[in-house]
């Protein structure tokens, strides 16, 4: 029985692919995650109204909304699998690099989903003008790779846990204070008129960030993973 | 059991010496001898922590339980430390800034430290059974052991500081660290670290014990 | 190192050893120092009242939980298997254990094998569910069958990995006479490939076995 024929990648994107086609099918998370950011979104722009907000704010409110958002969605994947008794299944099917590495992809796939439908929303809602394309663009792609590493972790947690509502939020935020911080500060640049800075010390950080709660989150994820 | 004197007479002494031994600082006058309460208190709520996280991590190398009630003695024991430390940090900085809260990086980092400790404390009611809460603690609190270290590399670079750096006990006009202030200022670090394990050592007999009449 | 591919199908050299075991939740005592080895072709029952801690017992021995006292080790050709491989060389039919229900049958136990890198095509993949008596049922959603045809599925799951260690947690649950059939069918072949281990409280399957463990005393 040739069991090991097809490579480590393969089986990641299997369950990739199994968690995509389960999402399509019920709309587990993604229903829940846009509706959120739409409703937060809207009643921010509402209240403010129109344009002449200074960049230092539209940074703050772009990542808050982000934030909130995608963790309202962000442990779904994994809560489902405990609740429907799938979990058991998963267990005994790979490894747990192949589920943590699948659910992560899984994760930043929907936050990324989530921001192609949000940022065009909040740069035309709030009248955003964007200066650093480039840079924006990057800060944001960072940002959800650190954003996604340390909640997939925390994700999963929660799953064992057997706990819903707010204890997500509350083990993540302080965990992600390292993160939002330079985001807000990076993203400030960004709308920011003739300010041409790189932000490359920011850039590190972010970078820096989701690099280590990758790496942390696969080394401490078979503790969750199995007793 | 000697060290346990030490560490009461330690106190006491410096309890009465802050008030007496360094003179007065010069710009914020007497206030400044909270100074020798809040450093201190900040640096054993750091320790707790890092106790919390070594004692989680052997828990998981081994499973045994008795890690576990350390890794949570530990964190009890920092929290109450760090809560003290934001306090008086606060009345400090309203004698010498104007105001309590500032957003200055260190209490945005002491702030990241209380929130973690909140969280893990949630977690852990959250959680009824033993092992499984045991081990999902200790990684979470692995998890915001190595993410929150890049607070400090984060905050400074981003904001200026009005924290009395390292300047309150150098130069600039601040507490000169002469002899009587370095000596008051290592007593009180060093009667702390001991009330620390005093507290510590209580606490886990403590735990212990509820733990063997609960079974 | 003994992989997932140095695994065959006959279990040849394949030895699962109990020694001491004990758990506990709290104050209640699920096992206490259960010992035992077992080898291909090896039939054990773990009999025992509702709550006795049957199905506690046989997640210890696939794995997902720790056991408080004693070792469950894998052995294979004499080397043992590191905890992190024991999931390519268990199958486990439990009512505590479920498929994906917004996934079709086909879908199911294709993504079981190609997550778990078993290289089976969709030919065997379709004959796999043929055998379980789902023909015909491989493109219906999992949430429109009913509880007996889950549990078919279930076997077919655990075939696809043809386990050397095949672990039956109430195994005729909601199981008709010709989901027994499949059963006996299952545990049969199981003889040649490997161990069984079979909880229940059914006298009649419990006899299937030749040893028995007794939980709850």
């Amino acid at each position: 029985m040739p069991s090991g024929t097809s490579s480590w990648a393969s089986k990641v994107l299997a369950l990739l692919a199994k968690d995509l086609r389960a999402e399509f099918r019920t709309r587990y998370a993604l229903s829940a995650v846009f509706l959120f950011a739409l409703t937060t979104l809207a009643a921010v722009s509402v209240s403010l109204g129109a344009g002449g907000l200074p960049a230092a704010y539209l940074a703050v409110l772009f990542w808050v909304i982000l934030f909130f958002s995608a963790l309202s969605g962000l442990a779904q994947s994994f809560i489902k699998e405990a609740e429907t008794k799938t979990a058991v299944t998963l267990q005994l099917a790979t490894s747990e690099d192949v589920v943590y590495f699948g659910k992560w992809g899984f994760n930043l796939l929907l936050l990324l989903g989530l921001e192609v439908f949000l940022v065009p929303l909040f740069l035309v809602l709030l009248n955003v003008e964007v200066y650093q394309w480039w840079l924006f663009v990057t800060v944001i792609f960072l940002g959800s790779a650190g954003l996604v590493s340390s909640t997939t972790l925390i994700a999963s947690v929660v799953a064992v846990a057997g706990v819903r509502g707010a204890l997500f939020s509350v083990l993540s935020l302080p965990v992600l204070l390292p993160l939002l911080v330079p985001l807000v500060q990076v993203t400030e640049k960004c709308l920011t008129p003739g300010v041409m800075t790189p932000g490359t010390a920011e850039l590190r950080i972010l970078a820096a960030y989701a690099g280590i709660a990758l790496t942390g989150g696969w080394l401490l994820f078979p503790f969750v993973w199995r007793e | 059991m000697w060290w346990k004197y030490l560490a009461g007479t330690l106190l006491a002494a410096v309890s009465v010496a802050v008030f007496i031994l360094p003179p007065p600082q010069a710009q914020i006058g007497e206030a400044s001898r909270i100074f020798f309460f809040h450093v201190p208190a900040a640096l054993i709520g750091f320790v707790g922590f890092v106790f919390s996280a070594v004692y989680g991590a052997r828990y998981l190398q081994r499973r045994d339980p008795a890690f576990d009630r350390k890794a949570a003695v530990a964190a009890e024991i920092g929290l109450t430390f760090t809560i003290i430390a934001t306090f008086t940090g606060a009345i400090f900085s309203r004698v010498t800034w104007g105001m309590f809260w500032n957003w200055d990086p260190r209490q945005t980092s002491i702030l990241a430290v209380l929130l973690i400790y909140g969280a893990y404390f949630a977690l852990r009611q959250a959680v009824p059974f033993r092992d499984t809460r045991a081990r999902l603690s200790a990684v979470y609190l692995l998890l915001a052991g190595v993410l929150v270290p890049l607070l400090f590399f984060v905050l400074p670079r981003l904001y200026p500081s009005l924290h009395p750096n390292n300047s309150l006990v150098s130069g600039g006009g601040e507490f000169a660290m002469t002899l009587p202030v370095g000596l008051t200022f290592g007593a009180s670090l060093l009667s702390f670290l001991l009330l620390y394990f005093w507290l510590h050592q209580l606490a886990d007999r403590a735990g212990r014990i509820t733990e063997k009449l609960e079974s | 190192m003994t992989g997932p591919d140095s695994t065959t199908a006959s279990g040849i050299g394949f030895v699962v050893t109990a020694s001491g075991v004990s758990k506990a939740f709290g104050r209640r005592r699920i096992c206490t120092d259960i010992s035992f080895v077992l080898r291909r072709g090896d039939r054990l029952a773990v009999v025992g009242p509702n709550g006795s801690g049957k199905t506690t017992f046989l997640k210890i021995l696939c794995g997902l939980l720790r056991p408080d006292r004693g070792t469950i080790t894998y052995h294979f050709h004499g080397t043992t298997v590191p905890r992190n491989h024991w999931h390519a060389l268990v199958g486990l039919v439990a009512p505590d254990l479920a498929l994906y229900d917004e996934l079709t049958a086909l879908e199911n136990i294709r993504f079981l094998n190609d997550v778990g890198g078993w290289g089976k095509t969709g030919g065997q993949l379709r004959s796999l569910l043929g055998d379980v008596g789902l023909a015909g049922r491989e493109h219906d959603l999992l949430s429109t069958f009913s509880s007996g045809m889950k549990q078919r599925l279930k076997y077919a799951a655990v075939l696809v990995k043809a386990p050397p260690l095949l672990l039956l947690d109430e195994p005729t649950a909601n199981f008709d006479d010709s989901g027994a059939a499949i059963f006996h069918e299952v545990i049969q072949r199981q003889r040649a490939a490997g161990i069984c281990i079979l909880a229940t409280n059914n006298k009649q399957e419990a006899e299937l076995a030749e040893r028995h463990i007794v939980m709850g005393e």
